[in-house]
């Protein structure tokens, strides 16, 4: 269905390419999964497939590539549309009309599917991505999981026989992921939909997969999920266990997992985890620290809709808080409140005794800095280093200051970088620097792991927990079960608006599905969390 | 079409072009008479049928244009008590210190008398041009732009998509600027003041250009401008006579709506522009290989409501033409406005829409509205 022959990509700008020698072939009805670090070209190696690179991005094409036999060298993007749909990585960035019916119909209005066969998909696919309660609401008020479901279904509607997805998941909760996942795997084992689909969270995908495709420093390799896996550069949870304990096959569902975990359950019956975070051991917990954020009662509306309906919650030095909970539940509004950017309605917000919002810009930069969830808002220099200077004087730190921060979270940032051309993990990292400049004690990141891969992801959890150590407070609002897992203290559930659930991380996630990471589903019923809490306890028998 | 769809007891929303005609009707109404009294009762119907009939949680825009109306009548009005309107007045209001110019500037003046006659006319003539706000407000609130376009005929599809791009990026901008602001703040700025606006445009225009471009690979990924035109005579044809059309319809509209041109001059031109544009309409629809998802049915209610506001627009015309008394005001020597009954009964004959247009599917929810609404401006978190 699709095949690379030798395709090697290069853009001007850059001296060596960013694709060289790709030999690819993709079968009918085949899930592949495109794996690697960011940065790494599977981005580029998605956007060959319909012509993107080089119809629209520029760049230079060697080689062939052929997508149902039609060569993308004589093809444009749009006479593929037929065969090929796109989802990119920014949902909303993608949605070309107003509602979201309109949006599900637009591809096949492009494509001249006839009225009735229109009409009839868009309420199929309304029910297949559960869109139909939303169905004549304006995109721009759905929340992250909703819209990504919508660009979805754009697509699907109009019957493409190559699904292409760039991280399709990576904005979703748990439970939203499932249900796109599930929905893909319906179609590709019932219509024999053929999808290239590129994730960094492979714990939510590499059970579902056919084959994995490796990018690596623009070199591509394929091969069946365990070997690919027991190579592979990024690894799941699951993997990383399953090479800790030398299973072989590698497994890679929960399923697989449980079935040769027995011993190792056996080694470990009766031992208490201890917590390892970061790279520390977790023993004292902050009990009798000052409280850096607290909330009594807090209600605050969006529009006329109250999305917080009375939170109480206390973040102290020294811990990391963890707040989770599906998409629209209000973690957002929750960070944004607890910085004074949401006019409080009921209740109240006090970050360090005061209340945010009645501080000035200046010194509330002091009190609490929040890392939003498109870290690129914060940033507006034209380098890097214009950037670190511009934050020196902000907070009238000492010249160089966040420089050294950055260089610290992140020692590969060149300073003549333009901050656009960063990349996420990156970008991540330049406005936690901007952030911490400030010395705030409370630090706020919302949806801090979106589009990072497993080592950026591991040098944040690193960072965030020396945070923690020199007695920071942190609040994360995230969907990452397995960052969460590796991270946080304390969960805290919101659900519409409302806490369900606070407390200490290990009662928290092992006692749900929903929320467990991957090893504690595999060592259920024993409250293991993370790798590396099995590799401590492992060693120290 | 179904028979259901001829019912206007059946809850839906109504062609757009059904209720821009009606606007227009009423707004060529309002553009023949300085009457106060017609011109309020135009705004009166428009707004009563707006109240009634426009879909809860949509954009309102009509209240935007009120204020606007009210700003034309006062600038109008300002204008004229500082430069001057040329209307003889012998009841002077007040004297404004008077700045002379040289001579042979051609009736202008800065300051001296203000006329009540002057004021008046100046008030009418603002009123005038106020209530025809009115109505393009009312068509905006009854009937977004947005769903109009999407009857832009075939051949025009190109403009009409860029217009739809242009209309949602607006709103998107201001969205844009406002969390880069919220952003700012985290950062210790205030975001006010003209050095940090400066700053602000970088981040907002930059995120545009680069939202454009995910647009652009968007559209082009999911097939737009496949419409291969196989033969480029038929199309530039087609193409001409779409504008040709086009320019007729506006010219008519405008030789109705203006009541100084010669007179029946619009009306031939409107009918000429409608033909042209439709069969041109025909022409590209006919080869266009895009379809079309749920068209607005033309049924029933939306003749009556089109011609409602035809009718209403017509009669008003007549009454002007025929020069029935009251339709004009007099201003030199000011008169007390009164009623005439001819074009006021025409006029309420648009009002009627408020009945006879189905009600659209959300406001038919009545019960539930506060729930409905709670939906619709539920935001994002």
């Amino acid at each position: 269905m699709i095949r690379f022959e030798n395709v090697g990509v290069r853009f001007e700008d850059s001296g060596k390419p960013v694709l060289s020698g790709v030999d690819l072939h993709v079968d009918e009805g085949e899930l592949v999964l495109v794996v690697g670090a960011t940065g790494s070209g599977k981005t580029t190696l998605l956007r060959c497939v319909n012509g993107l690179v080089p119809h629209f991005s520029g760049g230079t094409l060697s080689g062939r590539v052929t997508v149902d036999g039609r060569d993308t060298r004589t093809h444009r993007p749009r006479d593929l549309a037929d065969v090929v749909g796109v989802v990119g990585q920014d949902p909303a960035a993608a949605f070309v009309t107003d509602t979201v019916e309109e949006e599900l119909a637009y591809g096949m209005e492009s494509l001249g599917v006839h009225a009735d066969v229109m009409r009839r998909r868009v309420e199929e696919t309304l029910d297949l991505l559960g869109l139909a309660d939303i169905r004549q609401r304006t995109l721009r008020t759905l929340s992250g999981g909703q819209q990504q479901r919508v660009a979805i279904g754009g697509v699907l509607a109009a019957h493409p026989r190559v699904l292409v997805l760039d991280e399709p998941t990576s904005a979703l909760d748990p439970v939203a992921a499932e249900e796109v996942l599930a929905a893909l795997t319906r179609l590709v084992h019932d219509l024999g939909l053929t999808v290239l689909l590129a994730e960094h969270r492979l714990e939510r995908v590499v059970q579902y997969a056919d084959r994995v495709v490796i990018v690596e420093n623009g070199r591509v390799s394929a091969d069946l999920p365990a070997a690919a896996m027991a190579m592979s550069p990024v690894s799941p949870p699951i993997v990383d266990l399953g090479r800790l304990a030398g299973w072989s096959p590698l497994p890679l569902s929960v399923r697989d997992a449980r079935r040769v975990a027995g011993p190792i359950r056996a080694q470990l019956a009766g031992r208490t985890p201890v917590r390892v975070v970061g790279s520390t051991t977790k023993t004292r917990q902050p009990r009798h620290s000052e409280t850096l954020l607290s909330t009594r009662a807090l209600v605050v509306n969006r529009g006329r809709r109250a999305v917080l309906r009375g939170i109480d919650l206390q973040v102290r030095a020294g811990e990391v808080v963890a707040l989770m909970g599906r998409n629209g539940s209000g973690k957002s509004t929750l960070l944004a409140a607890a910085c004074g950017q949401l006019p409080v309605r009921g209740g109240s917000v006090h970050t360090g005794g005061l209340d945010p919002a009645s501080l000035k810009p200046r010194d509330l930069l002091r009190h609490v800095g929040l890392v939003p969830q498109d870290p690129g808002l914060l940033l507006y220099g034209e380098t890097v280093g214009s950037e670190c200077r511009a934050a020196d004087t902000d907070v009238r730190a000492a010249a160089g200051a966040t420089h050294a921060l950055l260089g610290h979270l992140a020692p590969d940032v060149r300073d003549s970088t333009h901050p656009r051309d960063l990349s996420e993990g990156q970008r991540l990292a330049l406005a936690l620097a901007i952030v911490l400049a400030g010395e705030p004690p409370l630090v706020l990141l919302d949806e801090p792991t979106r589009g990072l891969d497993y080592g950026a992801k591991t040098r944040l959890v690193a960072s965030l927990r020396s945070l923690a150590d020199e007695r920071h407070g942190v609040l994360v609002a995230t969907h990452d079960v397995e960052l969460v897992a590796e991270l946080a203290d304390r969960v805290i559930v919101i659900a519409d608006g409302e806490i369900v659930t606070d407390g200490p991380a290990a009662a928290v996630l092992a006692g749900s599905p929903a929320f467990a990471p991957q090893v504690a589903k595999v060592m259920h019923p024993q409250p293991w969390l993370t790798v590396a809490d099995v590799a401590a306890a492992l060693e120290a028998s | 079409m179904t028979r259901a769809l001829h019912d206007p007891r059946l809850p839906r929303l109504l062609h757009p072009a059904a209720w821009w005609a009606w606007a227009i009707g009423l707004a060529m109404a309002a553009s023949r008479t300085t009457n106060p009294l017609l011109l309020a009762l135009v705004v009166a119907v428009a707004g009563y049928v707006v109240a009634a009939r426009r879909e809860l949680g949509a954009a309102s825009p009509f209240g935007a244009f009120l204020r606007l109306g009210l700003f034309v009548i006062g600038m109008r009005v300002l204008l004229m008590a500082l430069l001057g309107g040329g209307v003889p007045g012998l009841t002077v209001l007040f004297t404004l210190p008077e700045i002379p110019l040289p001579t042979g500037a051609g009736g202008v003046r800065l300051g001296g008398p203000v006329t009540l006659e002057g004021v008046l006319a100046a008030a009418y003539d603002g009123a005038r041009l106020a209530a025809v706000l009115a109505c393009i407000g009312a068509a905006n609130a009854l009937a977004s732009p947005r769903r109009l376009l999407r009857y832009v005929p075939a051949t025009l599809y190109e403009v009409g998509t860029a217009l739809v791009v242009a209309l949602t990026y607006a709103p998107q901008l201001v969205e844009d600027a406002r969390r880069v602001r919220v952003a700012r703040r985290l950062r210790g700025h205030a975001g006010r003041g003209p050095r940090e606006l400066a700053r602000l445009a970088v981040p907002v225009l930059d995120g545009a250009l680069e939202r454009s471009l995910n647009l652009a690979a968007s559209m082009e990924s999911r097939g737009y401008g496949r419409s291969v035109h196989r033969d480029t005579g038929s199309r530039r044809k087609a193409t001409a006579l779409t504008l040709l059309g086009m320019c007729g319809v506006v010219a008519g509209v405008y030789g109705l709506l203006d009541g100084g041109s010669a007179p029946l001059l619009g009306l031939p031109l409107l009918v000429v522009g409608s033909a042209a544009a439709a069969s041109s309409l025909a022409v590209g629809a006919r080869r266009e290989p895009r379809s079309r998802y749920r068209p607005d049915p033309w049924a029933v209610p939306e003749w009556l409501v089109s011609s409602s506001g035809a009718i209403a627009g017509g009669l008003v015309l007549v009454a002007a033409q025929r020069g029935v008394p009251g339709i004009i005001l007099q201003t030199s020597p000011a008169v007390w406005p009164t009623l005439a009954w001819l074009p006021a009964l025409g006029l309420l004959i648009g009002l009627l829409p408020a009945w006879l247009a189905p009600v659209p599917p959300l406001r038919a929810l009545e019960p539930h509205r506060r729930d409905t609404q709670a939906l619709l401006v539920e935001d994002a978190s």
